[in-house]
């Protein structure tokens, strides 16, 4: 699958797949720790705006997204959520740690 | 009481993830669950199954069995891998724990299992696999009409 992504700034612009499970978070894992190491990006923000299932391999990699952008001094964002991919980041605690953006 | 079966077996790979719980899910569909419950079964079914992937054949290829039994308006799901089977399973359940955080795993496929699923059973041999089982009642919306 090609990477689905765009860069404001800083800031890497994430469209996550459909269902992000564990085939695809490691593809999205993959993908956006290469341009963040080749294109000096700070901040991670997550696009769930075409995304209607997320288990928790998505929590996992956000995480993980989340440790390497803290390391910069950088935010994780998330917009377009909808109620399916809601619930999993709430019930994860996940929103502790992520903004929400618009 | 009627009875209906559905079992598949497939093999151990990532690709079968979102197989497995859309499967699942379009067998669950004539029980006329609502959206909320059907995201519920496809989240279980996918922690299930990429438990088996991970750390069941931890990335090896072995086979996935996933039986399903719908009785009266209850969903019983058991997913089964031969694979290296659990040590320990009441650590394993804890939330956020996790034997593979190398692997960037949140530690909560159990926890989710629990939180979507009404019950959930556990039960594994070293070395000689997994067996989990979960159930869930449906609420049939069209027999409120």
């Amino acid at each position: 699958m090609e990477p689905d992504y765009e860069i404001m700034g800083e800031t890497l612009i994430v469209n996550v797949p459909q269902e992000l499970d564990h085939h695809s978070a490691k593809m999205v894992k993959e993908y956006s720790d290469q341009i963040i190491r080749d294109k000096s990006i700070k901040n991670i923000v997550f696009d769930f705006s075409n995304s209607t299932f997320m288990d928790s391999s998505g929590i996992g990699m956000i995480m993980g997204r989340y440790r390497v952008v803290k390391e910069k001094k950088g935010f994780v964002g998330v917009k377009g959520v909808g109620p399916a991919i809601h619930r999993i980041l709430e019930i994860s605690g996940l929103y502790k740690l992520v903004e929400i953006c618009r | 009481m009627e009875i209906q079966e559905m079992t598949m077996e497939f093999d151990s790979l990532s690709s079968n993830e979102s197989f497995a719980r859309v499967a699942v899910a379009a067998f669950a569909a004539r029980l006329d669950p609502t959206m909320d419950e059907i995201t519920d079964i496809k989240t279980a079914v996918s922690e299930a199954v990429t438990n088996c992937i991970i750390h069941g054949y931890e990335g090896s290829t072995g086979k996935i069995r996933v039986e399903c039994k719908i009785i009266e308006n209850e969903l019983f799901i058991t997913v089964i891998d031969r694979g290296c089977g659990i040590n320990d399973i009441k650590k394993a359940m804890e939330p956020l724990y996790t034997s593979k955080p190398e692997l960037e795993r949140s530690g909560m496929g159990f926890a989710f299992m629990e939180a979507f699923m009404d019950n959930l059973r556990v039960s594994s041999i070293p070395f000689g696999g997994t067996i989990v089982q979960m159930s869930k009642k449906i609420e049939q919306k069209s027999l409120d009409k």
